[in-house]
């Protein structure tokens, strides 16, 4: 009995004692129960906001938006629509989330090998980094750090001036080329030197393992680098125009600025996710066997060829995984920038949402921004992680 | 018959999406109030005037007065009222979902407002306009002299909308800061991070007079750049609601324009003058109209004082605040208050 019982039906068994069977039936009700969910909560949601005579829609958005933005970074006039000021306030939180990746992985990297580092202080001035930035509430540290702008920087009439650019509570200010056609031409340039530097160093790899000989790259790639984006810039006209700021009556006029939220915002994400990145960096040396770091001693590499050529491209692998964590956290945290006024998403979608009362839709736009930037970087990631992974052969 | 475990968990499913309608619209508000014997209110987390709690968590000021005259109305005590301090932007949706009976908090009416919120405005409590706060070293004494400065603003408030538009009315290229919460913009403009602060009038005297180190250090432009009628909001969908809360406003107009005091309601119960026999409950039952008693508004006005008494005590030149009565006066003393007849 016990044995007839094990053997597995020979053809499909629609019924109760099928594994399957059952198995495709709970799945189908879990997909019904989760689908009714979403369906009732929606539906009453809607059905609610008719009853209490709510309006709804997205049809606000075509609206102009009829307020102004402190700082946007591209043309943004009160009459445009409300969706344009969306992405004014999107690209005010891309700004800072990339230019906070970039800083943040360099910074976390330099940490991270430090606490491997044969000098002691260095060792643990490191550790100390670590241990006192992840400590503390992360916007705790970005009211710290707009306090101190806003306390410590002198008055915008009395701004610090270095040359032509100032610094005050105003933000730093400095001057700008003004933007003509000419400057696309240089930044053509720029790309095709990009490209070149590309195709430079693919070949000089190949020569590399046909041969051996490793040709130096550095020097080459900045030359043509140089070369092309300035050549560009003297096709473009050679436009030297610049918006320079002075000082006014009450303030500095004129030029380009980082202003006080930004920065607050910009070294508070930074400082903060840059102890995790240093974690996650420490943790991937340290997974690398000991044996590969004697045997790169043995072969007689340096230190820092060692750490270069041997242990961190083992590493990688993996820091690559949680690292996508940490630059994903530090894109969410950005939206704690609203608590000290700088215009990124969720702060425009506030205002939004008071403006026209549609609290579903603002919400909805604000999850619908950050639920695509964070899954756009952990594609990205993902296709790295997979890029750099051990290859068999 | 045994149920097998799948065939339990399902018909739990099942029972419960049935069970589960949509949720019965609310009862009357007023029996609401009744049956739980408070009024929830919902007020501003912190204004100087308008609503703020002491130390002991008592609350004061122009819109609390507001609701304790509708608690004493409704319940016949000014003290059953719970508070919930509400910021800009979580208001609306308090008062849509059910969560307060009545917004008293400084909220402008606007023509969006009333027609896209599924709210009400019962009626004007104060007479507002928006200005500007400067430090007295600035040397800007003109608001057309803010031409490309920075100015501090909180979010989710028409203030943002009426910067912009007397910015661009006046081509000044005004650069806004804003921030979530007031303490937020209050503590930027006077770390000096803005050259000017932004909001009504009567909020910029509150925070003059209350949060400033030395209130000498700032002034408050002369210009007025729009219109804030403030006053306090309440569900559409409940017309007996909106009745009381309105009426309740009118009366305490009507009792100052008729001399009727915190101090002498008692003595005037018996006055023969029939607006005031009617506005105390002593010959007209105005209060079964609205179901309430007769002795609603003698109560509210026991407990708060009438309008101008609340504004002296709260705003008034006497008090922190010393704003001018200007157009909150009454009709018949150069102001637009103006008392609907309560017969």
């Amino acid at each position: 009995m016990a044995v007839a019982s094990r053997t597995p039906p020979k053809k499909r068994d629609w019924s109760w004692r099928s594994q399957a069977f059952r198995g495709l039936l709970y799945q189908i009700l879990a997909v019904a129960v989760i689908g009714g969910a979403v369906w009732f909560l929606a539906h009453n949601t809607v059905e609610n906001m008719r009853v209490r005579g709510i309006k709804s829609g997205f049809d606000f958005l075509f609206q102009p938006a009829g307020f102004d933005i402190g700082e946007p970074l591209f043309g943004y006039d009160s009459n445009n629509p409300y969706w344009k000021a969306f992405l004014v306030g999107v690209g005010n939180t891309l700004r800072v989330a990339i230019i906070g990746i970039i800083l943040t992985t360099i910074l976390g990297t330099l940490i991270g090998v430090g606490r491997f580092s044969r000098n002691g202080l260095v060792r643990g001035l490191c550790y100390a980094y670590v241990e006192f930035f992840r400590n503390i509430p992360v916007l705790l540290q970005l009211l710290m750090w707009y306090l101190l702008f806003t306390e410590l920087l002198p008055d915008i009439s009395e701004a610090k001036q270095v040359g032509s650019v100032f610094l005050s509570k105003g933000g730093l200010t400095y001057p700008a080329p003004v933007w003509v056609s000419g400057h696309a031409w240089m930044f053509a340039g720029l790309i095709a030197a990009l490209v070149a530097v590309w195709f430079y160093r693919r070949w000089a790899h190949r020569q590399f393992e046909a041969t051996g000989k490793q040709p130096g790259t550095f020097w080459g790639s900045v030359a043509v680098i140089l070369l092309l984006t300035v050549g560009g810039w003297f096709i473009g006209g050679s436009p030297t125009e610049m918006r320079v700021p002075v000082k006014g009556e009450f303030a500095v006029e004129g030029g380009a600025s980082f202003t006080p939220e930004f920065l607050a915002v910009l070294f508070g994400l930074t400082l903060y996710t840059a102890a995790f990145v240093a974690e996650v960096v420490r943790s991937g040396i340290a997974s690398v066997p000991r044996g590969q770091s004697e045997a790169a001693q043995a072969i007689g590499l340096s230190r820092g060829q060692e750490m270069q050529k041997v242990l961190l491209p083992q590493a990688l692998r993996v820091i690559i995984p949680p690292m996508t964590n940490q630059y994903l956290n530090l894109t969410k945290n950005s939206s704690l920038a609203v608590a000290i006024g700088y215009p990124d998403v969720v702060s425009i979608s506030n205002t939004a949402l008071n403006q026209t009362g549609r609290a579903v839709e603002c919400i909805a736009i604000i999850m619908l921004v950050y639920l695509t930037t964070s899954l756009s970087t952990s594609f990205f990631m993902n296709w790295y992680n997979a890029k750099s992974a051990i290859k068999e052969r | 018959m045994k149920l097998s475990r799948t065939q339990f968990g399902l018909s739990a499913v099942i029972a419960a999406l049935g069970l589960s309608a949509f949720p019965a619209h609310a009862g009357k508000t007023l029996d609401a109030i009744k049956a739980r014997g408070q009024v929830v209110c919902g007020v501003n987390t912190g204004l100087a005037g308008f609503s703020q709690a002491d130390s002991s968590g008592n609350w004061s000021g122009l819109d609390v007065d507001v609701c304790k005259a509708v608690a004493a109305a409704t319940l016949g005590d000014a003290n059953k009222i719970k508070w919930v301090p509400l910021n800009a932007q979580q208001r609306f949706a308090a008062l849509q979902s059910g969560e307060i009976d009545i917004l008293s908090r400084n909220t402008t009416f606007s023509l969006t407002r009333d027609a896209s919120l599924g709210l009400h405005v019962t009626g004007v409590t104060y007479y507002d306009g928006q200005g500007f706060m400067v430090t007295t070293k600035s040397k800007i004494r003109d608001a057309k002299q803010l031409k490309g400065q920075t100015v501090c603003v909180q979010s989710g408030t028409t203030t943002e909308k009426n910067l912009t538009d007397f910015s661009k009315a006046n081509n000044l290229g005004i650069k806004p800061v804003v921030f979530e919460k007031v303490e937020a913009a209050t503590g930027a403009y006077f770390s000096g991070r803005c050259v000017a602060y932004t909001t009504d009038a009567s909020g910029l005297a509150s925070v003059r007079n209350k949060e400033a180190k030395n209130p000498d250090e700032h002034v408050i432009l002369p210009q007025l750049i729009s219109k804030e009628p403030l006053g306090p909001m309440v569900r559409r969908g409940d017309d007996e609601w909106f009745a009381i809360a309105k009426w309740v406003i009118h009366g305490l107009l009507e009792a100052e324009e008729y001399g009727v005091t915190q101090a002498n309601v008692d003595q005037m119960k018996s006055s023969t003058d029939p607006v005031v026999q009617r506005l105390l409950g002593t010959t007209e039952d105005t209060g079964k109209l609205l179901g309430l008693d007769k002795e609603w508004m003698a109560r509210a006005i026991k407990a708060v004082g009438n309008y101008g008494e609340i504004f002296e005590k709260n705003v008034g030149p006497k008090s922190a605040l010393k704003l001018p009565r200007g157009a909150n006066n009454l009709w018949n003393k150069g102001g637009l208050m103006y008392a609907y007849p309560v017969r």
